[in-house]
């Protein structure tokens, strides 16, 4: 039934190579090209200027009279009359094979940068990929425990998902990255993992943080690394994401390994987007962004997930920066429609120094109901989660009640709430960047914290699981009331 | 030339607008939506990588269209109508691009009854055959629209394929129409009905907020709006689960891949509440997810809406879900954007307006050309950029809906679900669906349900001074009515839709639930104007009991809740002949914890 993709279709899109002199006009990352014959729509164009360099470059839009083509590492240094443009007559392509890019450093484009061999076994793989056939894929249900709280407990991560981090300028985003990388695995289980990197634009000490993190947690070797730094050419971001998930679906899918793809940051991705986007005098949609952001980014976060009848799987997990902390700004607001929830990381908790300053309340993981429960996690995980959801929600209405009539004013359930609030924030949320939970602690912290609540407030949650969890686990709150049960 | 899903070409044999044509070698196929004296333009619903100019361009002297015939339910079609687990088969679990035949399995044996005698004077629309298509659904054999004559032909019981001629008509002019299992219907094109109804009957969708508060009609129309993580998603699948129409149609239009998935696993195994069998025998799935090309999505809308109509052409009531109708939306700019159209608001086309009227008023309560009552109830999900429904795919769906379902990010976030914002939605079908509730399930059904909302709008005033003084600063009879409207939308209002029991409220149940609720509140106000502190009723046992009476009956049975409404009485009862013996006062001013 699941046969491996055909190889033949590829071939089809192959066309003659060809190689023509002189460009007709330059703007910006785009060159026109007159009088060519034969070229294809989105194949792989290489640009070699008076200067001898070759530059990468793609087709964006053909015509009989003129190609426009899109030119990755920018197009200074190239002058009308003195450069050469071949086109390869195929899609860009990279090649993949496992021995050949483990444990390696590329460049945005896939070239080496860490002084070995360009891949040259593998097979090549258009790097857009194809579209996973929905009857193809298998339901992603297995809990990845991450050892952090806000996320295993309140936005549970399960394996296949794709869950970005929406986070601000200066906010700790890539700790946590790291953090989740270093800790992330099924409970009770070692297979084969594999981490792909994909940093777009993120400056070199970022991107040397990483690497070094991945070092010291002993991963390195099953890390892939591509990097687009900062100073690195901004259309070139359009291929990279692209290139790592080429990778990632090669080692998930037809060698079986488990892959989390950490994308940073897409906010970059995007107004590299943009900028190719006016340059072309697109009709621009919200915030100048061009009209088909949405299904361009779908085109990336959708190549995450597991396939049925093979054993891997690829988990993405992109980063981006909310421009002004702006949820409602395209490029969140689009991700969010996409992907299967999101981490959100609040400026106000960093400024508390809560570490990760995740608020759970605009958080969400979409698939999170299905991969936890009884055999997954805990019977009790769902009603606690949403109880804690709701007591917090409930205690940011207290705290704001708090600013204004002062705390003295409030009702005592109302002040419970603050002290709820309080714990929550410093116990729940907080944790230390090498402090691994397992789930059932983090359950049970959970439970320690709303037994701090008066026992009427507790709607979510069964009788029986606060009897079974809440009174044993939790401390005993000194809630003044008398059904307090007697030590045992 | 060629700009990604647009390719502009020289006609060679004149096309015609909205003609299919398929492109290049790999016959991919397109849809041709513009042209002028040199050039047709053209959207290809397939990836265009690669596409060069010279590359030649076949009409197929059709516009787009769908096929139509036995072997439908059940299935899950691309936005062209391509079968995916047929295109597994062929290609594996990624999708490539190129033409792969046909939409309906042309193999296949169906079982076949004639209704009709050979030598019958035949009309449009009339059934003259009986298809067993699924174990809920039969399917007819329909005379085509238009034609009427003598039947000359009819196959006799037995087993077919969907191109055998099964029945042959003499029209009027004396020609002879061959009948098979299946024909082609260009999608663009309504398929023709009688009289348009007025809706007045429920759907019922067994969710509380839903049906008892924001009704929905065989045959109406409904958005429901929200941003991203408010549960549209959830709540589209809650009604294809259990709306009791006869068929559902699903578009998964630029959504996640592992939406459809999701339903692929879970119908299956859910059963109908109606018929008992697995949901999935009477469901339609057409996906176009996020990653397919963009210009199929906007024909999958099309695709689903003609096969919505070709059930109800056959007397049955259809429900069709669109998830995500901004996605369209947005399919219809990015096509815009690149013919070089002039945009009006934020991109979108001009016609925005007039494509979203045309779509939401295909649906309807109909009687069929063969005299029958037929519904297609739409119901529409709307995506609106950073949560703002000012955006103009929600402003103007807004005019084409009777109903329409707010979904508030505020109420997600504290996992409050359906996150149905009770004071911006709104319902145009509850006067008209009230007759049937008052018949079928209990004459204080619309009063109840006025009665409840009073509550709720007086609640949302008062929340204005509670979030500036606290509740504390509130009299006793205004906390009254805030621990009522809790009493509503935490034991009515919200719905879970991972409960066994919860998931699905039938009429009677939602009847008897908030007849209950309703009951304690109105006690409530007893106490209140007896001074007795609001807390001693809050305190009772039998609010608990009312918190867990959604969670444990099914209300199949009405006794648990008469015994319920009893205790109440009783309890409050109580209270009040304690108030009244001065032996037994309660301490007044003691705080409630």
């Amino acid at each position: 039934m699941s046969k491996t993709v055909d190889r033949h279709q590829d071939l089809r899109l192959a066309g003659p190579e060809l190689e023509y002199r002189g460009i007709d006009s330059i703007s910006g990352p785009l060159v026109v090209i007159r009088g060519v014959r034969d070229v294809g729509f989105a194949e792989r164009v290489e640009v070699t200027g008076p200067d001898g360099a070759v530059r990468q470059g793609r087709v964006l839009s053909v015509s009989e009279e003129a190609a426009i083509i899109e030119v990755f590492q920018g197009t200074s240094g190239l002058s009308q009359p003195g450069s050469r443009v071949r086109f390869t007559g195929r899609p860009f392509e990279f090649m993949v094979s496992a021995a050949e890019v483990l444990g390696r450093i590329f460049g945005g484009l896939g070239q080496p940068l860490d002084g070995g061999p360009a891949p040259f076994r593998g097979e090549p793989r258009n790097i857009n990929g194809y579209p996973i056939n929905p009857v193809a894929r298998a339901y992603p249900r297995d809990f990845i425990q991450t050892g952090i709280s806000a996320i295993d407990g309140m936005n549970t991560l399960v394996r296949g998902q794709k869950l970005p981090i929406f986070s601000g300028s200066g906010l700790p985003h890539n700790r946590l990255a790291a953090q989740i990388v270093r800790q992330a695995r099924l409970p009770g289980e070692q297979e084969g993992f594999a981490i792909v990197f994909g940093a777009m634009g993120v400056r070199h000490d970022e991107a040397e943080e990483f690497r070094r993190s991945f070092e010291e947690s002993g991963v390195l070797k099953n890390v892939v690394m591509f990097l687009n730094l900062a100073d690195d050419s901004t259309v070139e971001r359009l291929i990279t994401p692209r290139i790592a998930l080429t990778v990632a679906e090669y080692l998930a899918f037809e060698e079986g390994m488990h892959v989390l793809v950490i994308l940073t940051d897409m906010t970059n991705y995007c107004e590299a987007l943009r900028e190719v986007a006016t340059s072309k005098g697109e009709v621009p949609s919200r915030k100048g962004y061009p009209g088909y952001l949405y299904s361009d980014l779908a085109s990336i976060y959708e190549r995450a997930g597991r396939l049925t009848g093979r054993p891997g799987s690829v988990t993405q997990i992109p980063i981006l920066t909310m421009p002004d902390d702006d949820i409602t700004h395209p490029i969140p607001d689009l991700t969010g429609y996409i992907t299967e929830g999101q981490i959100v990381l609040e400026r106000t908790l960093a400024q508390k120094d809560v570490y990760p300053p995740i608020n759970v309340l605009p958080s969400l993981s979409r698939l999170m109901s299905d991969g936890i429960g009884e055999k997954r996690t805990r019977e009790d995980h769902r009603n606690l989660s949403s109880q804690l959801y709701a007591a917090y929600a409930r205690a940011r209405q207290v705290q704001r009640l708090a600013a204004i009539v002062g705390a003295e004013e409030l009702s005592p359930t109302d002040k419970r709430y603050l002290t709820f609030a309080r714990a929550f924030e410093q116990r729940f949320l907080a944790q230390e960047e090498d402090e691994d939970r397992t789930i059932a602690d983090t359950l049970d912290l959970g439970w320690e914290l709303v037994m701090l609540l008066p026992p009427q407030e507790l709607t979510r949650v069964r009788e029986e699981e606060v009897e079974k969890y809440g009174r044993s686990h939790g401390k005993t709150a000194d809630t003044g009331n008398k059904e307090q049960p007697a030590a045992p | 030339m060629v700009s990604g899903p647009v390719v502009r070409a020289r006609p060679a044999n004149g096309f015609s607008m909205n003609e299919m044509v398929e492109v290049g070698p790999e016959k991919l196929v397109g849809e041709v939506i513009g042209l002028d004296s040199e050039l047709a333009t053209i959207q290809v619903f397939e990836d265009t990588t690669g596409l060069r100019p010279g590359t030649p361009v076949r009409g197929q002297g059709l516009p787009l269209f769908v096929e139509l015939g036995p072997g439908l339910v059940g299935e899950i079609f691309d936005g062209i109508q391509r079968p995916l687990k047929e295109l597994r088969q062929q290609w594996g679990d990624f999708i490539h691009r190129g033409n792969i035949g046909t939409a309906l399995d042309r193999e296949r044996l169906w079982p076949f009854t004639p209704l009709v005698e050979t030598g019958s004077q035949v009309t449009p629309g009339q059934k003259l055959g009986r298809i067993p298509e699924s174990r809920g659904v039969d399917h007819f054999l329909l005379v085509p629209p238009g034609i009427r004559g003598t039947l000359r032909r009819i196959a006799a019981s037995g087993e077919y394929t969907i191109e055998e001629v099964v029945a042959e008509v003499e029209t009027e002019d004396g020609g002879l129409l061959p009948l098979q299992l299946y024909h082609r219907w260009p999608v663009r094109k309504l398929r023709p009905a009688g009289r348009r109804l007025l809706p007045a009957e429920p759907l019922i969708t067994g969710q509380r907020v839903i049906d008892t508060f924001f009704p929905l009609a065989k045959g109406g129309t409904a958005a429901i709006p929200g941003g991203f993580g408010t549960g549209k998603t959830i709540t589209q699948h809650q009604l294809s689960k259990w709306a009791d129409a006869d068929i559902i149609v699903y578009i998964g239009c630029g959504e996640r891949g592992n939406e459809m998935t999701g339903v692929l696993v879970d119908f299956p195994r859910l059963l109908d509440p109606k018929s008992g069998h697995p949901l999935i025998e009477r469901t339609i799935l057409i996906a176009n997810t996020s990653d397919m090309p963009v210009a199929a999505r906007e024909a999958s809308i099309y695709t689903g809406i003609t096969i919505a109509e070709y059930y109800r052409d056959m007397g049955y009531d259809v429900a069709l879900m669109a998830d995500s109708t901004s996605r369209w939306a947005e399919a219809l700019r990015e096509i815009s954007g690149r013919l070089e159209e002039m945009p009006a608001e934020e991109g979108f086309p001009a016609y925005l307006a007039s494509r979203l009227a045309a779509f939401y008023e295909r649906g309807g309560q109909v009687t069929t050309l063969g005299g029958e009552r037929g519904s297609v109830t739409l119901i529409g999900a709307v995506s609106p950029p950073g949560g703002d429904f000012s955006e103009p795919v929600t402003m103007h769906t807004k005019r084409f809906v009777q109903c329409f379902w707010a979904l508030d990010k505020e109420l997600a976030s504290a996992r409050y679900f359906p996150a149905i914002n009770y004071l911006q939605s709104y319902s145009a079908y509850g006067q008209r669906v009230a007759g049937w509730w008052g018949e079928r399930v209990g004459g204080e059904w619309n009063s109840l349900r006025m009665e409840a909302m009073e509550v709720l709008q007086e609640d949302a005033r008062l929340q204005n001074i509670v979030k500036l003084l606290g509740e504390e600063a509130l009299p006793d009879d205004q906390r009254r009515i805030i621990e009522s409207a809790r009493l509503i939308k935490e034991d009515f209002l919200q719905q879970s839709a991972f409960d066994p029991v919860d998931t699905y409220a039938g009429p009677d149940k939602q009847y008897l639930l908030l007849g209950v609720i309703m009951h304690f509140i109105r006690r409530l106000r007893d106490i209140v104007e007896a001074r007795i502190p609001l807390y001693q009723a809050m305190d009772l046992e039998v609010v608990a009991e009312l918190h867990r009476a959604k969670f444990t009956w099914k209300g199949d049975d009405p006794q648990p809740f008469s015994e319920l409404r009893t205790r109440i009485d009783q309890a409050m009862d109580a209270i009040l002949r304690r108030q009244a013996e001065p032996d037994h006062t309660a301490i007044i001013g003691e705080e409630k914890l």
